[in-house]
């Protein structure tokens, strides 16, 4: 890959993922890219096979088939060091899933310090630092459990800042959340949004969508159906199926 | 006075002879040393059969929920193959020491496998906790299992290997969810020591009994043993509380 202009970050090519031998066809034939900087918001009905597309981008999920490059890596190919991948890749998930046995500033410094080899004085202010720019500088000593869930998915997102991915995978981040929390974690990817990070976010918030995403993925039955800006997506979709489901949503 | 009257004469009489039973079941030839040697070999059987099960048991348990975790999504190859391996061995491992008697494993082990040995300490603390390791496999696979693979999931998604994941994440929270049943197992531990005099080895069960074989009395040095393995149990149930105690603070 020399031409550095046309290498996207994330390059999904005609990406599978099959169950009880092709019964059921959770991906059926996905070719994305992801360029720096994007939000790619991904939609649809549950069963779309959104959720299995993101979790395929780290490897949580192994496909069938087809490829997936990162940074010009093939990371399905079994000479890819995946864990190496996995440090530039954060995700957030739908049921946050920080350590419990671990206080917040453990759950954020034990990554770093493990993988990349700051020392904890490093580590510490680091997280610090994004502890401060999510508003939740008290909590640091704090075990998850003693936080809402609102707060746990914030500290969930930076935690995952704390290795400097280049992407950030997000989940349904705010599914299992308390309606009157959804804003607090919303604001947070915006900003982050705002700041240049790659996103990308598997998410039934349309209104988050509608504002913040470079680019809308609505998929249905493990496939692409539209692919295009928010504005035309929720503006004036001439898609059948996505017109049935966004009347469903909104 | 009035209500010893009521008492049995045997029992009247027993009492009479407390000081004296006591004299000749503990005092006398310092009888009392073979309670007190016994129980040195219960504990240094128990302690180093407990480490022995512990280090077993932990390796089998990961490797029986490595295999049930990620056998599917596994590439054919070398890695595969062996890991079947090792868990069909594990398998057999549990089966035999699980379906078996102690008693009969322990016996084994001293006049069949190991029947040129003439360290009996070191046999059955192999035994023991070659049989420890097994019900500790479980415990803590059970352990592992209970732990969400959301847990799993979060510590790979951060670049942690499989390795790395267990022993930052999984064990360390499947350990405190295990820690009363594995507590259990090391007072059963403690406990199946007895039957060491099988192979003559003096413990401190056996201690009592030869107490009891020379002075025809069986009541003073065997409720003195069972009192002293009571003492130990409380002891640790109480540690044990203790700690998990802390554990939770840590969380709540």
């Amino acid at each position: 890959m020399s031409d550095n202009d046309t290498q996207h970050l994330i390059q999904v090519n005609d990406l599978k993922k099959y169950y009880n031998g092709g019964d059921i066809k959770a991906l059926d034939g996905v070719t994305l890219n992801i360029d720096k900087g994007e939000v790619v918001v991904i939609i649809g009905p549950s069963g779309s096979g959104k959720s299995t597309l993101l979790r395929s981008l780290n490897l949580l999920e192994r496909p069938t088939s087809g490829s997936i490059f990162f940074e010009g890596v093939d990371i399905t190919s079994p000479k890819t060091n995946i864990n190496k991948l996995r440090m530039k890749m954060g995700m957030v998930f739908q049921h946050f899933n920080l350590f419990p046995h671990m206080t917040i500033l453990q759950n954020m410094v034990i990554a770093p310090k493990k993988l990349l080899g700051m020392n904890a004085e490093e580590a510490e202010k680091k997280a610090r630092e994004l502890l401060g720019k999510v508003a939740l500088s008290d909590r640091a000593d704090a075990y998850p459990n003693q936080l809402s869930g609102g707060q746990k998915q914030r500290i969930a997102i930076v935690r995952a800042l704390c290795m400097s991915p280049d992407v950030l995978l997000f989940d349904e981040p705010t599914s299992a959340l308390d309606p009157e929390m959804v804003g607090e974690v919303l604001d947070v990817m915006k900003d982050l949004a705002r700041e240049g990070m790659t996103m990308a976010v598997v998410t039934h918030e349309m209104g988050f969508a509608r504002e913040v995403a470079s680019r809308v993925i609505f998929m249905d039955a493990g496939k692409i159906v539209v692919e295009d800006t928010p504005e035309n997506i929720f503006g004036n979709p001439e898609n059948e199926r996505l017109r049935t489901f966004l009347a469903k949503v909104l | 006075m009035y209500l010893l009257l009521l008492l049995p004469d045997w029992l009247q009489k027993w009492l009479d002879d407390i000081g004296e039973q006591f004299i000749l079941n503990f005092v006398k030839d310092d009888r009392y040393m073979y309670i007190v040697k016994g129980l040195g070999t219960t504990l240094e059987v128990t302690f180093f059969a407990v480490l022995l099960g512990i280090a077993l048991g932990v390796i089998c348990a990961i490797i029986r929920s490595t295999y049930d975790k990620c056998i599917t999504d596994m590439r054919r190859g070398v890695g595969k193959v062996v890991l079947s391996f090792t868990n069909a061995l594990i398998n057999l491992y549990l089966t035999v020491i699980r379906g078996t008697p102690v008693v009969v494993q322990l016996m084994i082990a001293y006049f069949v496998i190991f029947s040129s040995s003439k360290n009996k300490v070191l046999v059955a603390i192999l035994a023991f906790g070659i049989n420890s390791g097994a019900y500790v496999a479980e415990i803590i696979r059970s352990g592992i299992m209970s732990i969400d693979n959301g847990q799993f999931e979060a510590g790979r998604s951060l670049g942690f290997n499989y390795v790395q994941t267990m022993a930052y994440i999984v064990i360390p929270q499947a350990f405190k969810n295990v820690l009363p049943a594995l507590a259990n197992e090391f007072i059963v531990l403690l406990k199946e020591t007895s039957v060491s005099g099988y192979i003559g080895l003096e413990d401190m069960t056996k201690g009592g009994d030869i107490i009891r074989s020379r002075t025809y009395s069986a009541f003073m040095p065997l409720l003195a043993v069972a009192a002293i393995y009571l003492i130990i149990v409380i002891f640790f149930s109480k540690l044990v509380s203790l700690l998990e105690r802390r554990l939770r603070n840590s969380e709540r």
